[in-house]
């Protein structure tokens, strides 16, 4: 945890993106004449577009600093988006989802789509560190049901006319002010507090941890709930800028945050992982996305150079790890 | 102060299923003594760790320590009574640097908020610095992360652990296994330094060589029971190996509490 390595591995990934950002750069002038850069609309949309992805790509990322892994996102935030529209419905609309519920004040909705989010990540954490079934089984379960229990619940129908309190949280660059914001506080959680401490701890050597007193299923309940929480968020964000929530919403973000987490230097081994690290590896992936999009090159072809990247990001975290085990005996 | 009692056992017993890992274990150690745990694989050396520092909890049988029944519920609690262990697997965290490794749960907060307390690195720095001079082991720098530093270095930083909080029993799970011979010569001055202090210490260890140098009595273990306690000053490699192997027959005569 030495400055120093912290610095430069962050130094590497930032490269990484100023490489891809100067490679479309280069592309854009001579394919389409035109700078990829320096065009401010195209910036905020790229950071709009990573913000709900980068909300839950925090949550992931100290799950898998725990050596744990998340899968569920997804459908975690198609469920609470679900759940809290249904709080934040005005009146006078003509698909009323509770009858007697309207324009409540818009901290409710919110407060109740974080809250199901949690409950999700609660049930993943407790499962996970109570019956010691790898953390792929549980959320991969959660994110079949999230999604079957946000169809369910309004029938397979969208929920809309929200109030417009409720639409302010997801207007604008609202959604990049709360992921910068979500990315400061854990930021913050996880280099300066007991539970960073313990949440790297747990990922680096499981048995020292536990012997050295720290109650590791609490803990590990306590870092799976929060990461729902943050599915929640994102999906509140998600449906606020939406206008509405509907049942498909978030499908393969849950892929995409653990992307963003890996490309970011997180490791997939535990116990090593920076939130810098993550909204960088969110930003990289948003420029690829913008980039690709902005050469007017086929969506398919965006996906495959996205795997090619994370599993380089892959191959790269495997090499420092053996490099690391091998240092150390 | 020489038979103060600091730690005993009486019928200490510890079943895995059926299997009985510890029977009946009497044992005893009093301030200023070091006591050597010797025994073969699976003897029950370990298993007899982890039931006095907390780590598990026996099936049946007491355990005093400093004059009171502890029913130690975590290592957190043996280790707030007072026993501090380095933990034969080099419990230590790689990615965490010295400070972080040495106050691994018990983390110096500036002021309580639970899990979100805010983490007081500078006390916490000091305090290592601290521990680490007292054992006489050099650093160069202690915000390197464990992972980094040699086996030798890493099990000094386990040990200055004990060094660093005030300890009333160190208990060393095999602590030189992993090391080479000048690490390893290292660590046995450490301990010699503790005896000086007059730091009672329980030291499980395979190296007879090392065992009969460094402690007062030794206390072979097979099968689950303390079938002798030696004199080390009195016995030597053949006869602690007889014990071991179970040659010297009469195990059940010869288990007595000290």
């Amino acid at each position: 945890m030495t400055l120093n390595r912290n610095l430069s591995s962050d130094m590497n990934i930032l490269l990484v993106l100023f490489g891809i950002a100067a490679l479309f750069e280069i592309l854009g002038w001579l394919l389409m004449g035109q700078s990829f850069l320096f065009n401010t609309k195209r910036l905020t949309i790229i950071f709009l577009q990573v913000s709900i992805i980068g909300i839950i790509a925090v949550g992931v990322t100290q799950v898998i600093i725990t050596s744990g892994i998340d899968l569920s996102s997804g459908s975690v935030v198609a469920m609470s988006a679900m759940v809290a529209a249904s709080f934040a419905q005005a009146s006078g609309g003509f698909m009323m989802y509770f009858g007697g519920i309207s324009d409540l004040p818009v901290i409710i909705p919110i407060f109740i789509g974080i809250a199901v989010g949690c409950a999700a990540g609660w049930f993943n954490g407790a499962i996970t560190a109570y019956t010691g079934i790898p953390p792929f089984i549980p959320t991969l379960g959660m994110l079949v049901a999230a999604r079957g229990i946000a169809v369910l619940y309004n029938d397979g129908s969208p929920i809309i006319g929200l109030t417009e309190n409720f639409k302010f949280i997801g207007s604008g660059i609202m959604p990049v002010i709360i992921f910068i914001s979500v990315a400061f506080i854990f930021h913050i959680l996880l280099t300066r507090t007991v539970y960073g401490r313990r949440t790297y701890a747990i990922g680096s050597n499981e048995e020292a941890a536990r012997v050295s007193g720290i109650n590791i299923k609490s803990h590990k309940v306590l870092v799976y709930t929060l990461a729902g929480g943050l599915a929640g968020l994102a999906g509140v964000v998600m449906c606020a800028r939406a206008t509405l929530a509907q049942s498909g919403m978030g499908q393969m973000y849950e892929l995409d945050a653990i992307a963003a987490a890996v490309i970011g230097g997180t490791s997939l081994f535990g116990g090593r992982g920076r939130i810098t690290g993550t909204v960088i590896g969110v930003i990289i992936l948003g420029v690829i996305m913008s980039g690709f999009t902005f050469l007017r090159v086929d969506f398919y072809y965006q996906e495959i150079a996205k795997g090619l990247i994370i599993l380089s990001a892959v191959i790269v975290d495997q090499y420092r790890h053996n490099r690391s085990v091998s240092g150390a005996s | 102060m020489q038979n103060h009692v600091v730690l005993k056992t009486v019928g200490l017993t510890k079943l895995y299923g059926g299997v009985e890992a510890l029977l009946d274990v009497d044992f005893e150690i009093k301030s200023g003594e070091h006591i050597a745990i010797v025994g073969d694989n699976g003897a029950g050396k370990s298993t007899f760790v982890r039931q006095i520092t907390g780590v598990e909890q026996p099936t049946s049988g007491e355990i005093y320590f400093d004059g009171a029944q502890q029913n130690f519920a975590s290592p957190i609690a043996a280790r707030k009574a007072g026993i501090e262990t380095v933990f034969q697997n080099l419990a230590l965290a790689d990615d965490l640097d010295v400070p972080a490794n040495i106050f691994l749960g018990r983390e110096e907060v500036y002021f309580n908020l639970g899990p979100f307390s805010f983490l007081n690195e500078k006390k916490m720095l000091a305090m290592s610095e601290e521990g680490l001079k007292r054992t006489a082991i050099k650093i160069p720098n202690l915000k390197n992360s464990i992972g980094n530093m040699s086996g030798g270095q890493r099990q000094c930083v386990a040990i200055s652990r004990t060094a660093t909080f005030a300890s009333k029993l160190i208990i060393m799970d095999e602590p030189t296994a992993a090391l080479g011979v000048q690490e390893t010569s290292q660590v046995e001055n450490i301990i010699r330094t503790l005896k000086e202090q007059g730091i009672p210490l329980i030291l499980v260890s395979h190296n007879l060589r090392q065992v009969l140098d460094l402690v007062d009595k030794i206390a072979v273990f097979r099968r689950g029971r303390i079938v002798s306690v030696l004199d080390a000053k009195k016995t030597d490699g053949n006869e602690i190996v007889s014990f071991i192997t179970g040659l010297e027959s009469g195990e059940h005569e010869n288990t007595t509490g000290i």
